[in-house]
């Protein structure tokens, strides 16, 4: 849980990017400091990739600025494609092409030649493990696979900074895990992470977390901090867990209770977000139920600012 | 932008492990082209012959036999159906039997006797233009020669016109049809080969990934142009292998300059092929625009129409048709022996729409994947 201490990595100060009347990113700024991973979460259609793409150079924003280790987002556009990395859940891969073919070609185009390309790439293999898979196609392996190969493809350059767009998607936890560690890995040698995701664990082991909707950015912060915003806390209430037996189907009941703002299934209990002053109340009402205080999840956290948002725009 | 090619040789060097790593492209790209320049190539026949002919002979004279003779004997008839009557007659030609009825009065021998003037009836099924056009000009041809044989017994005409054929002596449509056809199988193939494989880039993600690294538009494009021009090039010396060898056209001009004319050509269709690829969404929306220049380039190249009998406004359309010239260029040295003095302004035609298209495809592609 490192603050920017250092100079940021990565900034975005006021950036709006409108296609024709729609504005997909509207007025956010954020600062990323170096070796922190950063995840951003938000609805599809959110404005989570067009902001990627905006920082990479490849879409020029209707204002604001931003900048990737000092360069400028417009003017250096050209440069900074050498120093950041990409992954995106669609791999980029050549799946007709083997995974020694698949690097010799990321590493052409970015220009690397000669022993410090062989250096590199063997440093890639290491680093991923996938060394016993060089000579074979990328279409007869598996996803995890597939997705250390695009890392590692993604990483040949040695890039300070990556942007991973839904890297986990559809891959099992073990790889998931995996390919964790390896960020893990990279982030402590100073390469800085900007993570999309829709996995809350995954968001959790983020140092800091954004949340978009809507093209706005309601929420960065560290993981405790936004438990504790204020927003996704609204005063006068508190977050329960109750744990009742049959919990799904005593959800439509736990909804009509007095107080009750939201409830949701977790696991084999009910989360809720009750008033206060209902507690007692609520406790009354399900006398068979176990109920405890607790801190929101991130999830929770979420929920709460999205209906807040929905609740304001109606 | 300091190095406007970046990416080109990695991009070519990947491009080239797809082609060899894809039998099916290959198989596409060398071979189809090849099986349609056989089925064209001995499909297309203009030299009309052996049209099948009823004929009805009330005569039955030695004069009507021979008569009759005469038009077997011009290779234009073959009269293949008898008919006893008048209604028959007309029923062969009307079911399709023959295109052509020959009718022959029952005073056809007493009129020559008479030296009156005998009347041939010759009924001519007009639906297709060219048969029947071919048909009247036999038949009179036929008439005539009888009629002066007859006035003039000794045989010594007042006029002998001699044609001599120049170029195609045979007058054979291979000559004439092949290397018009080595223009549009070349066109469809590379068109569609690279449209294809930068479509299914954009299929597969892996544009999106090109696009975050430093390749830049022109290294992508000419590294993919590379590749495939030289597939194109291969398929264009083949295709010219089996026209000398299968077809027995014969080559007039220079073979090398031949080669060397088809570059323009080959960088146009590959421009194209990639204006294409920044339309086109899915694989197969590209393989439907590929094919819809096809036509165009059938029918309004001179391949097979003449551009001069065209209606103005497609003289006009003729002249953007990159075929057009193609064809203007493999005629005049297949069949002509033209030089290079003669057929430059066709290539450097050529080469002005090829560098147009390219640095069109390139425009569209850097403001399509903003």
């Amino acid at each position: 849980m490192t603050p920017p201490a250092q100079a940021p990595a990565i900034t975005a100060s006021h950036l709006t990017i409108r296609f024709g009347q729609f504005t997909a990113v509207d007025d956010v700024s954020f600062e990323i400091g170096k070796g922190e991973i950063f995840g951003f979460l938000g609805p599809n259609g959110s404005g989570k990739t067009t902001i990627i793409k905006a920082l990479c150079g490849l879409l020029t924003p209707s204002s604001g600025t931003g900048t990737i280790l000092g360069m400028d987002i417009i003017k250096d556009a050209a440069e900074i494609k050498q120093h950041v990395g990409y992954m995106s859940q669609k791999f980029g891969l050549y799946e007709d092409l083997t995974v020694q073919e698949n690097l010799d070609f990321y590493a052409g185009v970015y220009g690397l030649k000669g022993p410090q390309a062989a250096q590199r790439k063997n440093d890639v293999v290491d680093l991923t493990a996938i060394r016993t898979y060089l000579n074979r196609r990328v279409a007869q392996l598996s996803g995890g696979w597939k997705q250390r190969l695009a890392l590692g493809c993604a990483i040949i350059h040695s890039p300070q900074v990556l942007f991973l767009d839904e890297p986990t998607g559809g891959i099992d936890p073990v790889a998931r895990r995996t390919l964790w560690d390896l960020f893990f890995h990279l982030s402590g040698q100073g390469v800085t992470f900007f993570v999309t995701t829709h996995y809350m664990d995954e968001a959790e082991r983020c140092g800091r977390v954004g949340y978009i909707y809507l093209s706005k950015l309601i929420a960065i912060g560290t993981v405790e901090e936004l438990q504790h915003l204020p927003a996704a806390n609204p005063p006068d209430t508190v977050r329960l867990q109750i744990d009742i037996p049959d919990a799904s189907q005593n959800l439509a009941h736990v909804r009509t209770l007095p107080g009750i703002q939201e409830a949701t299934i977790f696991g084999r209990s009910i989360h809720a977000l009750a008033q206060h002053g209902q507690l007692e109340a609520i406790r009354d009402a399900l006398p068979q139920a176990h109920i405890t205080v607790i801190e929101p999840s991130l999830e929770d956290v979420f929920v709460t600012l999205t209906l807040g948002i929905m609740e304001k725009s109606k | 932008m300091s190095q406007p090619f970046r990416g080109l040789i990695p991009i070519c060097r990947k491009e080239y492990l797809h082609i060899i790593r894809d039998p099916g492209t290959l198989f596409f790209a060398l071979l189809i082209p090849m099986l349609q320049l056989f089925l064209f190539g001995f499909a297309i026949d203009t030299n009309i012959r052996q049209i099948p002919t009823v004929v009805f002979d009330e005569s039955q004279t030695q004069a009507s036999r021979d008569l009759l003779q005469r038009f077997a004997a011009s290779d234009v008839f073959k009269l293949s159906v008898t008919a006893r009557s008048v209604d028959e007659m007309y029923n062969a030609v009307r079911s399709g039997k023959a295109s052509v009825a020959i009718r022959i009065p029952y005073d056809y021998d007493r009129h020559l006797q008479d030296g009156t003037t005998a009347e041939v009836q010759v009924l001519v099924d007009g639906s297709d233009s060219s048969v029947a056009g071919q048909a009247v000009n036999t038949a009179t041809g036929v008439a005539l020669t009888q009629s002066l044989a007859r006035v003039l017994p000794d045989g010594n005409m007042p006029i002998d016109i001699r044609p001599s054929l120049l170029y195609n002596p045979a007058m054979r449509s291979a000559n004439f049809f092949v290397p018009g056809l080595i223009a549009i199988l070349l066109q469809v193939m590379i068109i569609l080969l690279i449209a294809l494989s930068l479509v299914r880039e954009r299929e597969r993600g892996t544009l999106e990934q090109l696009t975050m690294t430093p390749v830049a538009p022109l290294g992508l494009m000419v590294g993919k142009m590379i590749p495939y021009g030289v597939l194109g090039f291969l398929e264009l010396c083949a295709i010219l292998a089996v026209m000398r060898i299968v077809f027995q056209v014969p080559v007039h001009g220079s073979a090398l300059l031949l080669l060397l004319m088809s570059l323009p050509y080959i960088l146009t269709l590959l421009g194209i092929g990639l204006v294409i690829s920044t339309k086109a969404k899915t694989q197969a929306e590209a393989f439907q625009l590929s094919m819809g220049t096809v036509l165009p380039s059938v029918f309004l190249s001179g391949y097979i129409f003449l551009i001069q009998n065209m209606p103005l406004f497609f003289q006009g359309v003729s002249r953007i048709i990159p075929a057009t010239y193609f064809i203007r260029i493999l005629r005049g040295i297949i069949l002509r022996g033209s030089t290079f003095g003669e057929l430059w302004p066709n290539a450097a035609i050529l080469t002005l729409m090829g560098c147009a298209a390219i640095l069109l495809a390139a425009h569209l592609f850097v403001r399509q994947r903003a």
